[in-house]
């Protein structure tokens, strides 16, 4: 009974989604402030209902209510409750309903937030939400329904992908949602900018909080499923170009440029049109990605022609947004003027280059991801794009990223007085350079991708923290002083050397370890010690035994240096009946120097398997910096600026 | 547990002990361990073919397996990386690269976004810089044109 109610109450959801999609837009044109009153209410109820759909689903996965159609085919009452719950958006129906209710939940925080903005701008934005949300709806209820009903309910469910028990995983979609969702509010305000003809710095001030938002969980959510694609799949890989992990990528570049150029925006007034653009591509990204996921069309072109009412609906929903909007672009194009004061040595002309540089790589992961599909249809021929392809076409723009960032972070607006910065600069460039030839001397073999890597990061580690110390000091001042003024910095110009940081920490990571990785396969034998790059190992035992879903084979290895024992690893391969597949479980001793990196593999006689060892230098760097760049958002977030909303509606009350 | 649980206990433990085979095996490695390392990175140029975009290095199917093994037999008969690429190649075809040739469409899939790159350079260089110039120009020169400039100097010189 619950389960139809919630079912209704979707479809009432989408009823009230048209409602919000047309009546507020057309009262904001004919000026009629009851008509655009009704946004707020719309969006409101409209959050509830949904959350009431979810709720009831989850409840539904959690109590293995095998009746509902898609709990029998993804769940098992044998699971831990914990994956029962998050398998709820484990699959095609429910991770829709999921980012439903997260355009919805945007929905109710631009209400929530939103108290300051203009009727009209708000009202607007709210309406072009409403659209996004009943196209989604409409999709969702039309073609996959997560509440059809089984009418000969199973004993038991067909269980869920063993990989996706895992709480990296788990965790990893609703972060990713969160982002990909939340570029949908910065391309409303595009939308009621174009709609309403007027953007102005104050726009870009309104826009900036939400594009920073979104990216914070794109990021976060992109390197969670990095982070679990490292010790889940098994031969410790961290970013494979894959399709799913592009569709995630491509939003994420144009994310960054769109809050790079909103800057420009709301700091100089300039580049709005290029950063509407920006607002429209990074939402239409997300819409292209979500195609790609849920359409299954790159996975196999076959199975998505087998049954294509998804993939059709979903490619028409992508085609219309994308269409529309870049449509009412290309009219109001003419009216968005924008005055570029500024000169080739100047922080506009660093922005735009990050723009370009962003755009351009943002192109190549497109392209290639594409392209098999574009060559299969075109000229029926299949081909493949790769890893190989991607590092080496995509590294070159991060390259070039990572040597401009600096000068331009540095740079002030309009005109540069770059005499002053050109000997710390000098400097700076000088000491990474000699750090990278140090490295490269240091270093056995002739690879140049390590030392290459370490200078470019000590280059934009220490340019960002010269930034940090040049805005907190006055001309004197020691340095306990300066870390005091380090408070009086805008966080805005914290979050931004963070961020910069974090990439510049990054960089570190990857190249290290792709310089500098050590990997061993080998059969090893009961109690007898090997030695892969100074560490002892030795495998102690292997045991096999059943736990709660799976049967699990686990070995322990003891890994020694200079007779001291440092941990002892215990990778398992994991057997699942239900599924009949087999999962590898890596076992990691992390530290910020190196990973140890054990996976058992097959037994090879009575007593030794095959096991395989590496040794990953500063492999975690990847994901430290990873977490400073989302940590910079957070604290750009935290700006005064952008709460000012808050406290000027109460020195209003006090009057 | 009664006597058919342990028998189905046994029977997943038996499947679970049969071949599962893991991706490179200690007995496909090279004893020439420069040719090993020639045979790893070809392998993670070539694609793992029945895989979701998987290399053949870190796949874990049988026909990976084999064509890591042909990989190294060509090395060790003494074949250049280029041609065992291109060995495989003529028998799989450009669906096992996964680094596209540089010969015929995918030609534009390698330069479009260097040319994309460098027509934005341009396109910034003349909506941004250039035309402020010109507005400048504009401005000095009080939007007269030359002929205009030169009569005004004669005047004044009259």
């Amino acid at each position: 009974m619950i389960i139809e109610i919630a079912h209704f109450s979707l479809i009432l959801t989408f009823m009230i989604s048209l409602v919000q999609s047309t009546v507020p837009l057309f009262g904001a044109q004919k000026n009629w402030v009851n008509w655009m009153r009704l946004a707020d209410k719309t969006a409101l109820i409209q959050f509830v209902l949904t959350c009431f759909g979810f709720g009831v689903l989850i409840h539904a996965f959690s109590v293995s209510d095998f009746s509902v159609k898609l709990v029998a085919l993804n769940s098992h009452s044998l699971k831990p409750l914990i994956y029962k719950i998050t398998g709820t958006w484990g699959n095609h129906e429910g991770s829709m309903l999921l980012w439903i209710l997260i355009i919805n939940l945007y929905g109710f925080l631009i209400v929530l937030f939103g108290k300051k903005l203009p009727l009209g701008l708000r009202c607007r934005v709210l309406s072009v939400q409403g659209v996004i949300s009943a196209a989604f709806l409409g999709f969702l209820l039309f073609t996959s329904n997560p509440f059809s009903r089984e009418l000969y309910p199973p004993a038991n469910g067909n269980g869920l992908n063993p990989v996706l028990q895992d709480l990296g995983l788990a965790f990893h979609p609703p972060f990713l949602y969160l982002g990909y969702v939340g570029l949908s509010v910065t391309f409303s305000f595009a939308m009621a900018a174009l709609i309403q003809g007027k953007i102005d710095a104050a726009w870009a001030r309104w826009v900036r909080p939400w594009a920073v938002s979104a990216w914070v969980f794109l990021t976060i959510g992109i390197s969670l499923g990095s982070y679990w694609a490292y010790y889940e799949l098994g031969w410790g890989g961290w970013w494979f170009w894959d399709p799913v992990e592009n569709a995630s990528f491509m939003p994420w570049l144009v994310a960054t440029a769109l809050l790079h150029s909103a800057i420009v925006v709301e700091k100089r007034n300039t580049l709005k049109s290029w950063t509407i653009l920006l607002a429209i591509l990074a939402f239409s990204f997300s819409l292209i990605g979500t195609f790609i996921v849920r359409s299954g069309v790159l996975t196999s072109v076959h199975s998505f022609a087998s049954d294509p009412t998804r993939g059709i609906y979903l490619l028409i929903i992508v085609f219309m947004f994308i269409l529309c909007s870049l449509t009412l672009y290309a009219v109001r194009f003419s009216s968005i003027k924008s005055i570029n004061q500024f000169t080739f040595l100047s922080r506009e002309s660093g922005l735009v280059m990050n723009n370009l540089l962003l755009s351009a790589s943002a192109v190549i992961v497109f392209v290639g991801t594409l392209w098999p599909l574009l060559i299969e249809t075109l000229l029926s021929e299949k081909m493949s794009v790769g890893a190989p392809f991607f590092n080496i076409a995509f590294t070159p723009f991060m390259v070039l990223l990572g040597l401009l960032l600096p000068v331009g972070a540095l740079l002030p607006w309009r005109k540069s007085k770059i005499k002053r910065l050109k000997p710390s600069l000098l400097a700076i460039g000088i000491f990474s350079v000699v750090s990278g030839s140090v490295v490269w001397s240091l270093q056995t073999g002739t690879r140049i991708l390590g030392p290459v890597g370490v200078s470019l990061s000590i280059w934009i580690i220490l340019g960002s923290l010269f930034d940090v110390s040049k805005n907190s000091t006055i001309a004197n001042g020691k340095f306990l002083r300066r870390y005091f003024r380090l408070n009086n910095l805008p966080r805005y110009e914290l979050g931004k050397s963070f961020a910069h940081i974090g990439f510049g920490l990054m960089i570190f990571g990857i190249s290290a370890v792709s310089a500098w990785e050590v990997e061993d396969i080998r059969i090893v034998h009961l109690n007898e010690p090997y030695q892969v790059r100074g560490y002892t190992f030795e495998l102690i035992a292997v045991s096999e035994f059943p736990v709660s879903n799976y049967i699990t084979r686990r070995g322990s290895l003891l890994v020694k240096k200079d007779e001291r024992t440092l941990a002892t690893l215990l990778p398992e391969k994991r057997y699942y009946p239900v599924q009949a597949t087999t999962t590898t479980e890596a076992s990691i001793n992390s530290n910020i120097f190196r990973d140890i990196y054990v996976v058992l593999g097959d037994r090879n006689s009575e007593n030794s398997w095959v096991v395989r060892t590496y040794i990953k230098p500063f492999i975690l760097w990847i994901w430290i910096g990873a977490f400073c760049i989302a940590i910079g958002g957070v604290v750009s977030l935290s700006d005064r600026r952008y709460r000012m909303a808050s406290s000027y509606s109460n020195k209003l009350v006090k009057l | 547990m009664n006597l058919l649980n342990k028998f189905i206990l046994l029977f997943c433990m038996l499947l679970f002990s049969s071949g599962f085979a893991f991706s490179v095996q200690p007995d496909e490695i090279l004893l020439d361990s420069a040719l090993e390392k020639r045979a790893r990175a070809i392998s993670l140029e070539l694609r793992c073919l029945v895989c979701r975009n998987e290399n053949i290095d870190s796949s874990d199917a049988e026909l990976a397996r084999d064509l890591r093994l042909l990989v190294r037999e060509r090395l060790t008969f003494g074949e250049s990386d280029e041609e065992v690429i291109s060995y495989i190649r003529e028998r799989y075809g450009d669906y096992v690269l996964l680094k596209p040739s540089f010969s015929g469409a995918s030609i534009i899939l390698w330069v479009i976004a260097p040319i994309s790159f460098f027509m934005g350079l341009l396109l910034i260089y003349l909506t941004l810089f250039r035309s402020q110039k010109v507005r400048n120009e504009i401005d000095l020169s009080n939007s007269l044109t030359k002929q205009e400039q030169i009569d005004i100097k004669k005047l004044l010189d009259d």
